[in-house]
């Protein structure tokens, strides 16, 4: 107990230690908040989820944060649904027995810089034969009136008015997203603040008939994280990418490294032929092509993402570590104290695991840390290659996303951004602590 | 003999070379061929161990079937006298054809036995042919398309090492004579950047050159369509060096300069460093003969390793820059499931990396004059 104090004690000697030590904890409380907020079936189900979960988000929306870089306010996005927000009220004219008259008034602020992404009304009805008609009206600030549509609306309808020709033709030529919101008397399109509002008169035919519909005006932001291609929100693969990373990059270190410590000591200290297999198969396993071997494995077995961590941790324990332990367990063999264990009869399994493994482990721990980013990078590294696991969000796979969507080209920086912050973060911190550890643990170094 | 060629070696004691006299070539062809001989049984067995994992989910074989299969119905679908059969008397006739194929190609045997046929076509690199792909010059042999591959692959990897290896040394020798300074303070709180792999600082440079600046371009080796001036095209060639070759760089200098560093720092202490001191020799004689000569293997060592985990990370390296080398066409090999093509990419890969191995050891037999005179043991 007493080491480990002064061990602790030594590392606060290190700022960059207790810097990287901070950036460790933080990601693993991310990693911790992610799984529990985020259980790992409704991660996978988010990830892989299409416009049912992800249709109120904007689609490649800039993070939030976007706004404190521009003077402008961003447009957000705005939901109003006639089910479940007061900002819709809904009035029943007519007689319900034979169908009647519905009329929903959508009223919503709009006090942004930009003009929206995209608009879209998600109308959903009930009638048993007749479909219901819905006219709809969009009123600006300034009071002009302008009639977005007319339409019979099935049990689930999606009206896109920026995808309607005619209303662009009405709109003189613009966009419903930028026609809707100018102001008519600027020169060049600029939003027209205030508060805009939509009326759908809606015709029912039937008896037990009903329609509501939600209007939906996605932003240029949204949320802290932003959104990708699919609308997905980038926040759930950074939260979730933290405890894949580090739970990929700690069994994939732990397993290579004490695996490949233990071997090597065997090596040693039966000599021999063990010791010759060992080396042989080490340097058999240095031309083994890595990568492409992980690679092969993805394309013809399988790409889960446990499967690629055990055959790394396979391929790692004979890798050129073996070497550098080797060279120190072949002194620690002659110590004396190795003969006096044996004068006094000690096994070999308690010679090497008793003995001669807790000598090096001083050694040990500096580079167990300095792998572990290697393998973060590793997984990253796949997923960029398409390899990655197929169900789990993680931040190769968002990198891999944004670099095939072409986000550098169109200028959505954040989306390859946000995961590299990430990556630098964990790689960092390791390493950081890695290296103090290894002056404390290395005396020899402290100098230098 | 190739001693001029290495900077290193100009310095070296003259006075050991002549006592090794005339059987110094002898002893350094002895000890080359045998790191050949055990190179090449390594490479033996390494590719018989990707031929194992490349047929132990029957792919190939299941692919090969599929091949004969297809070959079968569409030669038999092609002869009017059998279209005119009944379906069931179709069948049979397909059925055997199939079987006499298989039998042609050994498909009937047992996997041990192919196993060892699969090994001799890769190591002669009979790699068969592609499903999908097909090189620049419309051949469908893997052997072609790798072929057709290989030189970007190489200047990229050539161009990058060079740079890295003596910027490296250069800039570790440096700093070792001036240790403490802020430069060497920076570079010591840089190395662990070296942690991100190469595409990852690539993807940054291309973010910040291409993306914001637009001063370099975004990827590939040279502009479309090429410059027709050999010399322009060397131009244009080199300015789509520039941000790979840095990425590659970038990602290894901190760390390997600041491990470099650390070493020399250990032997420039060394009694014989100081006598040399006392002697009043010039700090660069000191340098090369002193403490560079007796480090040279170990940095080799060293530089082996770091070259070979490079060489498989180029793969992304290059599918990031859009250079047209081996790594991209393995990248484009996977994402259309070209079987033949990365099993002969693993292949091509293992010799790569034998290859660097061996070539490591030559110039390591120059550099050690531990082999060169014949005295202590072989080193690996």
């Amino acid at each position: 107990m007493s080491r480990l104090q002064r061990a602790l004690r030594q590392i606060a000697r290190y700022p960059s230690a207790i810097g990287g030590l901070f950036v460790i904890l933080v990601l693993i409380g991310i990693a911790a908040y992610a799984v529990i907020t985020i259980p790992y079936r409704e991660a996978v189900r988010l990830w892989r989820g299409g416009e049912e979960i992800w249709g109120e988000y904007p689609k490649n929306a800039h993070p939030i944060y976007t706004d404190w870089f521009t003077r402008d306010r961003l447009p957000r996005s705005i939901v109003v649904d006639s089910v479940s927000s007061s900002a819709a009220t809904k009035t029943v004219h007519g007689d319900p027995d034979v169908g009647g008259r519905q009329v929903i008034t959508y009223t919503f602020d709009y006090p942004y810089d930009g003009f929206p992404k995209e608009l879209v009304i998600f109308m959903t009805a009930r009638f048993p034969e007749r479909r219901p008609h819905a006219s709809i009206l969009w009123i600006t600030p300034d009071g002009r009136e302008i009639r977005l549509g007319d339409m019979s609306v099935r049990a689930a309808e999606t009206f896109r008015p920026g995808q309607d020709a005619r209303l662009q033709r009405r709109l003189g030529g613009q966009t419903a997203e930028i026609g809707l919101f100018a102001d008519p008397n600027a020169a060049t399109p600029t939003p027209l603040k205030g508060t805009y509002r939509m009326v759908i008169d809606v015709d029912l035919f039937e008896p037990n008939s009903n329609m509501e519909a939600k209007l939906v005006v996605h932003g240029q932001v949204h949320g802290w994280a932003g959104t990708d291609h699919r609308r997905r929100d980038i926040g759930v693969a950074l939260l979730w990418g933290a405890p894949v990373a580090l739970a990929f990059g700690l069994l994939a270190a732990m397993g290579s490294t004490v695996t490949t410590m233990i071997i090597a000591a065997m090596g040693v200290w039966f000599g021999g032929w063990v010791d010759g297999i060992i080396q042989r198969v080490t340097e058999v396993n240095m031309i083994l092509p890595f990568l492409p071997i992980l690679i092969m494995v993805g394309t013809l077995y399988t790409r889960s993402i446990w499967v690629i961590l055990s055959i790394v941790i396979l391929l790692s324990i004979f890798g050129s570590a073996i070497k550098t332990y080797r060279a120190v367990f072949l002194q620690v063999k002659e110590a004396p104290y190795i003969e006096a264990a044996r004068a006094y009869g000690a096994g070999n399994t308690r010679i090497i695991f008793r003995y001669m493994i807790p000598r090096i482990i001083p050694m040990l721990i500096p580079q167990l840390v300095v792998s572990i980013p290697t393998y973060v990078f590793l997984e990253a590294s796949l997923a960029l290659l398409g390899l990655g696991d197929p169900v789990l969000p993680t931040w190769g796979k968002l990198i891999d996303d944004a670099r095939s969507n072409g986000a550098l080209f169109q200028g959505y920086y954040y989306w390859m951004l946000e995961p590299f912050v990430m990556l630098m973060m964990t790689g960092l911190g390791f390493a950081t602590l890695g290296f103090a550890l290894d002056r404390i643990f290395n005396p020899r170094l402290r100098g230098l | 003999m190739a001693e001029g060629t290495l900077p290193a070696e100009a310095a070296a004691p003259p006075r050991a070379q002549r006592r090794a006299g005339t059987s110094t070539f002898a002893r350094v062809l002895r000890y080359t061929g045998l790191r050949a001989l055990a190179l090449f049984v390594t490479v033996v067995i390494g590719v018989y161990l990707t031929v194992l994992v490349a047929n132990m989910g029957g792919a190939v074989d299941n692919i090969r079937r599929a091949q004969i299969r297809e070959g079968v119905a569409l030669y038999l679908s092609m002869d009017p006298e059998i279209r005119r059969l009944s379906q069931e008397e179709r069948n049979e006739l397909t059925a055997q054809f199939t079987a006499v194929m298989e039998r042609r190609f050994g498909l009937d045997q047992p996997f041990v036995v192919r196993s060892f046929r699969f090994l001799q076509n890769a190591l002669t690199l009979n790699l068969g042919r592609a499903d999908n792909l097909t090189s620049d010059s419309g051949s469908r042999q893997v052997r072609d398309i790798i072929l057709e591959r290989l030189p970007p692959t190489l200047v990229l990897f050539a161009t990058a090492n060079l740079f890295l290896f003596f910027l490296s040394v250069s800039l570790a020798l440096f700093l070792s004579r001036r240790y403490g300074s802020l430069l060497d303070r920076i570079i010591i709180a840089l190395s662990p950047t070296s942690a991100a792999p190469a595409w990852y600082i690539g993807l940054f440079l291309i973010l910040f050159f291409a993306a914001i600046w637009g001063v370099l371009p975004y990827g590939g080796m040279v502009s479309a369509p090429p410059p027709q001036d050999r010399i322009a095209y060397l131009l244009d060639l080199a300015r789509h060096l520039i941000l790979p070759v840095s990425a590659m760089v970038l990602s290894a200098v901190f760390s390997s300069t600041y491990a470099w560093r650390t070493f020399f720092l250990i032997y420039s202490s060394e009694d014989y460093v100081e006598m040399a001191k006392a002697k009043g020799l010039a700090s660069r004689d000191i340098e090369r003969a002193y403490i560079l000569r007796p480090t040279l293997p170990t940095i080799i060592t060293s530089f082996a390793l770091m070259l070979i985990s490079m060489w498989t990370g180029a793969i992304i390296l290059e599918t990031v820059f859009n250079w047209p080398g081996l790594g991209r066409l393995f990248y484009r090999a996977i994402n259309i499931y070209d079987t033949p093509v990365i099993v002969g990419e693993t292949v091509v890969y293992a010799y790569l990396l034998a290859i660097t191995v061996f070539v490591l050891d030559f110039i390591y037999v120059l550099v050690d004059p531990r082999v060169k005179i014949g005295g202590g043991r072989e080193t690996a």
